[in-house]
């Protein structure tokens, strides 16, 4: 059966901007490609105002502003107003390192709907080794109250790994101390540098029951009140397999600070070709790509998925987990009980157990040093 | 539970937004979005602070003369709404 002919492919609701790969952290679960890339192939500002509106018009409506550090960007704010004049819901995904009270202002005022500010850890001493960089907790602390105060809807991030999980209590007090209203308590997923960390990174399985009986826990007491956590374990101790993207180019677009359209962040790792915004259109793209209609439909899938009652469910998982651990990126995901590769998974799981190489700290092609940062303050 | 004369406010958190590509309202909230069937949107458009309930069914009332009493439909929907946070009364 034919399935070329099928139903037109829907739009791609959400569009993540990669403004750049730089950033100054070093945080080791970051799931940028380790190879950073030259931030002279960046997107310049018509480029990227461009790709916004084009977007935009194929129906993108949520849009999140990340990277690296997205602050680094002097254009952000113009970036910023081009798109809520557009008619998008704009997302800031951010350290909170180049953040200041009075950029925080100007984005508003430019039109930004909300940002969201990643944390390393409950306190300074966990946050700040883990981030590679002192005083990040204190900055981030700040920034998070000035963001309340300027009437932002303050969203926390915490990427949960191996190093930080046994602060989950106090990092729920911090939440509540900074009046958060959505907190991600997000275990880290292993892509990019976080992949070749993983062992130091992914918790055991009691880890996570403790953590998810903390959050439980907490949560009843709340009584509705105060932040509303999210608490996203690692696919590793499941036996089905993520909907990965909601499905491989059916609803998620990201653009890399090259250009380099992808259906997710990480896909540039596989034996694809992927096209550039700066030689082809967004629709051409989206609609035509071979790389983006690689894995739509069914038709492409191996078994046991193409048997499988659940594939419309979780699409056979995620392409990049597929090839990072079999070689093979139309191989069933690993996490699933019924691939063949099964054993991948619990093997990593024994190996996380006693980490043999050392942890790798991101490291930027330069050093971001504080002056670099003021400079960008406004 | 439902007092009629007191006007349901959107939740700041949250942006109404007619969507052209998808063909209805959705409610636009931090890296989220709900997607709203006709009723749903028809009625969320209404949630302005200044409408009471009794304003609310009336407006759709006119608006919309062959679906008969809304009233219980218009109800059970902002109970729902109240309770996913998506509105709230002063």
């Amino acid at each position: 059966m034919n399935n070329e002919t099928q139903t037109k492919v829907g739009p791609p609701l959400w569009l993540l901007a990669e403004l750049t790969y730089d950033c100054p952290l070093h945080c080791p679960y970051c799931s940028n490609p380790t190879e950073l890339g030259d931030t002279k192939d960046e997107l310049n500002t018509e480029q990227w105002l461009d790709v916004l509106t084009q977007a935009r018009a194929m129906g993108a409506v949520q849009l999140g502003f990340s990277g690296g550090e997205p602050l680094l960007r002097k254009d952000l704010e113009k970036m910023v107003k081009h798109a809520r004049e557009l008619g998008f819901y704009t997302n800031l995904i951010t350290s909170g390192i180049g953040l200041t009270e009075k950029r925080i202002a100007k984005l508003k005022v430019a039109g930004l709907d909300h940002i969201q500010i990643s944390f390393q850890g409950a306190d300074p001493e966990m946050n700040d080794i883990i981030a590679g960089r002192g005083n990040a907790f204190e900055q981030k602390f700040k920034m998070a109250q000035s963001v309340k105060a300027q009437g932002y809807p303050m969203v926390l991030n915490f990427v949960i790994s191996k190093q930080n999980i046994s602060q989950v209590a106090d990092i729920m007090r911090l939440s509540c101390q900074l009046n958060a209203d959505y907190v991600e308590l997000a275990t880290a997923q292993y892509y990019g540098w976080a992949y070749d960390n993983r062992d130091h990174l992914l918790p055991s399985q009691q880890q996570l029951i403790d953590a998810e009986a903390i959050v439980n826990e907490f949560r009843e007491k709340q009584q509705g009140k105060g932040p509303q956590f999210i608490f996203v374990t690692p696919d590793y101790f499941e036996d089905r397999p993520k909907a990965c993207m909601n499905g491989w180019g059916s609803t998620f677009l990201t653009i890399a600070p090259d250009g380099s359209a992808l259906p997710c962040h990480s896909a540039k790792m596989l034996p694809l070709k992927f096209p550039n915004v700066k030689d082809k259109s967004v629709s051409d793209i989206w609609q035509q790509d071979f790389s983006f209609n690689r894995f739509r439909g069914d038709s492409w899938m191996p078994q046991p998925c193409q048997s499988c009652d659940e594939k419309e469910k979780d699409f056979g998982g995620c392409r990049c987990q597929a090839f990072m651990m079999t070689g093979d990126m139309d191989k069933t995901d690993p996490v699933c009980s019924k691939s063949p590769d099964h054993h991948l998974i619990q093997e990593a799981i024994e190996r996380a157990k006693n980490p043999t190489s050392p942890l790798l700290e991101r490291v930027n092609k330069r050093s971001i040093k504080d002056a670099d940062i003021v400079q960008i303050k406004l | 539970m439902i007092n009629q004369s007191v006007p349901p406010n959107l939740n700041a958190m949250f942006r109404l937004q007619w969507e052209q590509a998808q063909e209805c309202f959705v409610l636009l909230f931090p890296e989220g979005m709900v997607k709203l069937n006709g009723s749903a949107g028809e009625i969320m458009q209404l949630v302005d602070g200044k409408n009471k309930i009794v304003d609310i069914i009336s407006i759709l009332h006119k608006k919309f003369p062959e679906a008969g009493d809304l009233t219980d439909d218009v109800h059970e929907f902002l109970i729902a709404a109240y309770e996913k946070k998506w509105l709230y009364y002063e």
